[in-house]
């Protein structure tokens, strides 16, 4: 099972952060700074696993972000790269050629994906296409910021 | 009503939206708490609103907010209001919201069950969707317990989007609630089968987990999978049905027999790395049942995965490989020249994995080989944490199960020769204990060892150049140990002598110089006993007059132990020499003092000692010594486990199994320490200097210092409170510092206000905690300081805290470059100089010599004083001569009285304030207080800032001001009840909270 999912960027700033079991907001704060410390540390050329406590944690660098999943220490880290190259590809064929600024701007968003796509630590979704058509037709119910604002208030 | 319309939709245009605040905040980079703290108070006038779409953009913020790790538990009913929104667009950013901001503790979660079940059974599957996403976030056992039917219902949904959803929700509600599991484990199982591939999936994952929780009540389930195994392409479900089988296989043989076949098919055919690597994982678990050509197959695609050029599975491969490594040691040692070559890798997690792998290979054979090759590897390798694994690894291969694969001992001496050339290392300790080790046990190779280590000795400048941080002098003292012990075998026992008595010496830590003594006796006699053997006596009287000439040097160490052995022998000799100078003949005697052989003994050799009868092991012989001083009496020894401290008991009351479980410990710990028998009490006492070796004691200190603030307070009174306070503190702090706890409550900082009204002007006890936790410490700290800090609070007006801090340097080191930092609050902030970052240090503008301290002021500025608060900060500095780091965290304790100051006020004024009706009530009872009521006015006035404004009979008002203007008025009556009134409630709550601490400490 999968435990957390950060994405920071090569600053350390925090970009989303999802957590699959329930922590308390000082123990998550303090995994955050252990994990961007430990994560930024690495060397280039190094491999992608670092073991933390009882979890193994996987990260990857995509442009400026880094990626960073902790999963169950019998998980197995190969699948564990996938669900974060997979949820990266979401991104991108969401955003079209997502980079770190849309992610910021629409953190909202990369939410709404990443819940159609893993659900309390498991995967529920393996097909992009599926995940795909989930997001665009909760997009379709979900109204505009513009439409928001000529309405009138009541 | 329409007004109100409109002016919301205005509003509207104006209000930040995600986008504007996300903005706003990269435009903020300087100031950006600030900029933040502005944008909390427009959310929470947004959020007063009644509008619910200005409401949920509030909320969307807010959720970015926390993100970036501000605290937005206050909006959680707002969150609810969202989530209940019957339009999807709010829905769906409140339950993100809650599920990024609820936790269990959350309370207003119990209002939600009702909304969520509404949620869960709406028609829109979208809405239901993010219902069950929330849920999976925060379900409490609670939730779990009233929603277990609903979602169990869900499982059989029409839309496969809700079922597989559902499917996967149940899992947290399983965990939360296991009595839902029985119902609904056949629908689950069911959905193993369900036409939509997402849903069998989940319920795979589902089914997974659980039987990895419990596997033999899923064992049933088995023929589905192995059905399901054949048959799927999907190769994430592929790896969680493999996984589920290794939890499966070892409560059922017979399953990796039929295992096997599928898995060799899927390892040779896959293309897949991740699929593979979870097949060869699971031959490898459930190795024990199947053949060795399968071992052989995975140990050859683990050795594709190693030569591969990309690090992931070179690490997985060898990380697989550890693993077979246990049960087929043979196959995995054929690749040694691979694991080898690992050691070369760029990536340091990847040769430590190969290290790990190594410790396995070795052989009787291949040890010298393999060792070799570390050994190169250690003069390359940079970084030392990796150099440091390297020596700990050597060290740990040779010795492992009682020296095995050892043929040749001189190597081996030499080989922990050779390592303590290594700079910068801190195992010396380490290499120490197995010198003394193979010099205790293994009689034939004492000549060589005692060789070695006289050289050791007598080149010990080269180790010491800079040793003092570094620890490897640690060796010093087995080597002059072995020289003394062994001193039979010294081809030149005068020139050891010599060495040993070098004035250099006398820089090495404590518990070495120690040993030096002690050895140099027994070489003192060993020498005496040549040079009497074969001439005139001459020579030996030189002898003598060398000690005599050199041991003062000792007698005068700080170190007591030293100090003591050095004047015992001291007084030894000098006799020794009254004797020599009559001619008579001492070498014998002087012998017979360090007689007797060392034996080498077995490690259970004391269970066969059998106990005599109505001897009790566990009873105290005297009386437990007191708590305080157990600590600090505790003897320490290098080479025991630092466990030692922890297993002393504590109590004489303890149970028949606490004293079981103690006795087995015991006989643990003599089983591990070699020297167990040997463990002489001196040897153990010498190390009761270097205490703080691995471990520095939590420093706690607890000061409360005086403010320098105008009042007037009637100052006879003040002046005995303060006699009587520090007498209380001289006790206390005697009896603290033994434990290495400090608690000051010092007025040593009173000054004089020049101000005209005040004459004696000391107002208490600005609670001040300096916490340090524990120091992070590699090398071996002898020089380690502890600092203790004194801090002085001082108040201005406005915002600003002055907070005057007093650096102790207690240790014998000289500190430099001291930083002083506060990790800032939202409301708190130490002012720090125009242009540097918001977690920049502020430098201590001096250093210390040891002993001396300093005092340094640090301005903060406060925002709100309703609240105390605790700052965290750290002190770095670093000792001379050692460039290391070196830190000490402490809290820094803003109480709300700090922020009070003793104000005047006449009768008349404090009448009309009480009348204005602008104030706030409040009462507080102080219980089990028993001093006379001027006394327990004196108190609050000099505790709590106040000043008496008119006092009857049985009670009196007293008044005080904060440095933001508010009043505070309380009325004390003899019946110890205070009934208080102020214009800020908070505040006076938090004022009355400390006022009853003060009181219930007394």
């Amino acid at each position: 099972m999968m435990r957390f999912l950060l994405l920071f960027s090569r600053q350390g700033k925090l970009r989303l952060q999802k957590w699959f079991t329930p922590i308390s907001e000082r123990e998550k704060k303090k995994i955050i700074r252990d994990m961007t410390s430990m994560v930024l540390a690495r060397q280039p050329r190094s491999c992608n696993f670092l073991h933390w406590k009882d979890l193994k944690i996987i990260y990857k660098r995509y442009a400026s972000l880094y990626f960073c999943l902790a999963v169950d220490n019998q998980e197995n880290e190969l699948l564990a790269l996938e669900v974060i190259h997979r949820y990266v590809e979401l991104l991108d064929k969401y955003f079209g050629n997502v980079c770190e600024l849309d992610i910021i701007f629409n953190f909202e968003k990369a939410y709404f994906i990443l819940d159609e796509f893993l659900i309390g630590g498991e995967i529920q979704e393996t097909s992009k296409q599926v995940v795909n058509r989930c997001i665009e037709s909760s997009d379709m119910l979900q109204e505009t910021m513009e439409e928001y604002m000529s309405k009138p208030a009541f | 009503m329409a007004l109100k319309i409109v002016k919301g939709s205005i509003d509207r245009m104006f209000d930040k939206n995600l986008q504007d605040l996300v903005r706003g905040i990269r435009n903020h980079k300087e100031d950006e708490a600030k900029y933040i703290s502005t944008c909390i108070d427009e959310i929470k006038q947004e959020l007063k609103q009644d509008n619910i779409a200005v409401k949920a953009n509030a909320v969307c913020k807010l959720t970015y907010l926390q993100m970036l790790g501000y605290d937005v538990s206050w909006a959680a009913f707002n969150i609810v209001e969202v989530m209940s929104s019957s339009k999807f667009t709010y829905k769906r950013i409140g339950y993100l919201a809650a599920s990024q901001c609820f936790h269990e503790s959350t309370d207003v979660i119990m209002l939600t069950t009702n909304q969520i079940r509404k949620d869960l059974s709406s028609p829109n599957q979208y809405d239901t969707g993010v219902a069950l996403t929330g849920l999976s976030c925060f379900v409490t056992p609670d939730l779990a317990r009233d929603l277990a039917n609903d979602i169990m219902t869900l499982m059989s949904h029409t839309k496969p989007y809700i079922r597989k959803k559902a499917v996967l929700i149940m899992y947290k509600v399983f965990l939360k609630y296991p009595e839902s599991l029985r119902p609904a484990f056949p629908r689950l199982k069911e959905k193993l089968e369900d036409p939509d591939p997402g849903v069998q999936s989940a319920a795979v994952n589902v089914i997974c987990e659980l039987a990895r929780r419990n596997p033999k009540n899923y064992l049933s389930l088995a023929p589905l999978f192995f059905k399901l195994m054949t048959s799927s392409t999907n190769n994430w479900v592929l790896i969680k049905i493999i996984k589920l089988f290794g939890a499966l296989t070892p409560l059922e043989p017979r399953l990796g027999k039929k295992l096997i076949e599928p898995l060799t098919n899927l390892i040779h055919s896959t293309s897949a790395m991740s699929l593979l690597y979870e097949c060869v994982n699971t031959v490898i678990a459930g190795q024990y049942c199947c053949s060795l050509g399968s071992v052989v197959l995975c140990v050859q695609k683990l050795r594709i995965l190693i030569e591969d050029s990309d690090q992931n599975l070179k690490y997985l491969g060898l990380l697989a490989m550890s693993k077979i490594l246990k049960t087929h040691p043979k196959s995995v040692q054929s690749h040694k020249d691979l694991i080898l070559q690992c050691l070369d890798d760029k990536d340091e997690s990847i040769r430590l994995r190969a290290l790990d792998l190594l410790y396995g290979m070795v052989s009787k054979k291949n040890l010298m080989e393999i060792v070799k090759k570390l050994m190169l590897h250690v003069d390359k390798a940079e970084g030392t944490t990796y150099r440091d694994e390297l020596l700990t690894k050597i060290i740990d291969i040779c010795c492992q199960s009682n020296y095995q694969y050892i043929t040749n001992f001189e190597w081996y001496i030499s080989i922990l020769v050779e390592l303590t050339r290594l700079e910068g290392t801190r195992h010396g300790h380490l290499i120490a204990s197995q010198m003394l080790d193979v010099a205790i046990r293994v009689k034939a190779i004492r000549v060589f060892a005692v060789a070695q280590m006289a050289t050791l000795l007598d080149n010990a400048h080269l180790l010491t150049g800079n040793m003092q941080r570094n620890g490897i002098c640690e060796v010093l003292y087995a080597a002059a140990w072995i020289c003394g012990e062994f001193s039979e075998h010294l081809e030149n026992p005068m020139q050891t002598l010599e060495a040993m008595l070098r004035p250099k010496v006398a820089t090495l830590p404590g518990h070495i110089q120690a040993v030096y003594v002690q050895n140099a006796a027994k070489l003192f006699a060993t020498v005496l006993k040549s040079q009497e053997g074969n001439t005139d006596g001459t020579a030996a009287q030189e002898t003598s007059q060398l000690m005599i000439e050199r041991l003062p040097l000792f007698v005068q160490s700080a170190n007591l132990e030293v100090q003591e052995r050095a004047s015992c022998i001291l007084q030894l000799v000098k006799y020794i020499q009254k004797l020599q100078q009559k001619d008579v003949e001492v070498a014998e005697e002087v012998s017979a003092l360090f007689a007797g052989e060392l034996n080498p003994v077995a490690p259970k050799a004391q269970k066969k000692v059998p106990v005599p009868e109505g001897l009790d092991l566990d009873a105290w012989i005297n009386e437990p010594p007191s708590e305080s001083e157990s600590e600090d009496e505790q003897p320490k020894a290098i080479f025991t486990k630092e466990e030692h401290k922890h297993s002393r008991p504590r109590h004489t009351e303890v149970d028949e199994k606490e004293l079981a479980k103690r006795r087995e410990a015991r006989k643990q710990e003599q089983a591990n320490n070699p020297f167990y028998i040997k463990a002489s009490p001196s040897s153990q006492k010498v190390y009761q200097e270097s205490t703080g070796v691995e471990h520095i004691p939590v420093v706690q200190i607890d000061l409360s210092v005086p403010l320098k603030v105008p009042g007037l307070p009637m100052s006879d009174q003040y002046v005995k409170l303060e006699e009587e306070r520090r007498q209380k503190q001289r006790v206390e702090k005697k009896k603290k510092e033994k434990k290495k706890r400090k608690e000051k409550h010092s007025g040593r900082g009173k000054k004089r206000d020049s101000g005209p009204e005040s004459e004696e002007d000391i107002t208490p006890a600005h609670m001040v905690d300096i916490v340090t936790e524990e120091m992070p410490e590699n090398a071996l700290p002898i020089h380690t300081p502890i600092t203790v800090c004194d801090i002085q609070g001082n108040l201005q007006d406005g915002s600003q805290v002055v907070v005057s801090v007093i650096f102790e340097n207690k240790c014998d080191g000289f500190l430099k470059s001291m930083e002083f930092n506060v990790l800032d609050s939202l409301n708190a902030k130490l002012q720090r100089p125009e242009g540097s970052g918001p977690h920049d240090g502020l430098t201590v503008p001096f250093q210390l010599p040891p002993g001396v301290s300093n005092e340094a002021r640090f301005v903060f500025t406060v925002q709100s004083i309703v609240m105390p608060q605790k700052l965290k900060g750290t002190l770095t500095f670093i000792v001379k001569d050692s460039s290391t780091h070196e830190k000490l965290d402490f809290k820094l304790h803003f109480t709300c009285t700090s922020y009070l100051i003793t104000t005047p006020c006449y009768s008349d004024a404090f009448a009309k304030l009480l009348e204005s009706g602008d104030l706030k009530c409040s009462s507080v009872r102080l219980e089990g207080v028993s001093m006379p009521f001027h006394h327990l006015l004196a108190r609050i006035c000099f505790h709590h800032h106040f000043s008496v404004v008119e006092r009857i009979d049985s009670c009196s008002s007293m008044y005080s001001r904060s440095i933001q203007g508010h009043h505070v008025c309380l009325l004390v009556k003899t019946t110890v009840s205070i009934d208080a009134k102020c214009d800020e409630p908070t505040l006076l709550g938090n004022v009355l909270d400390e006022i009853k601490q003060t009181f219930s400490q007394c």
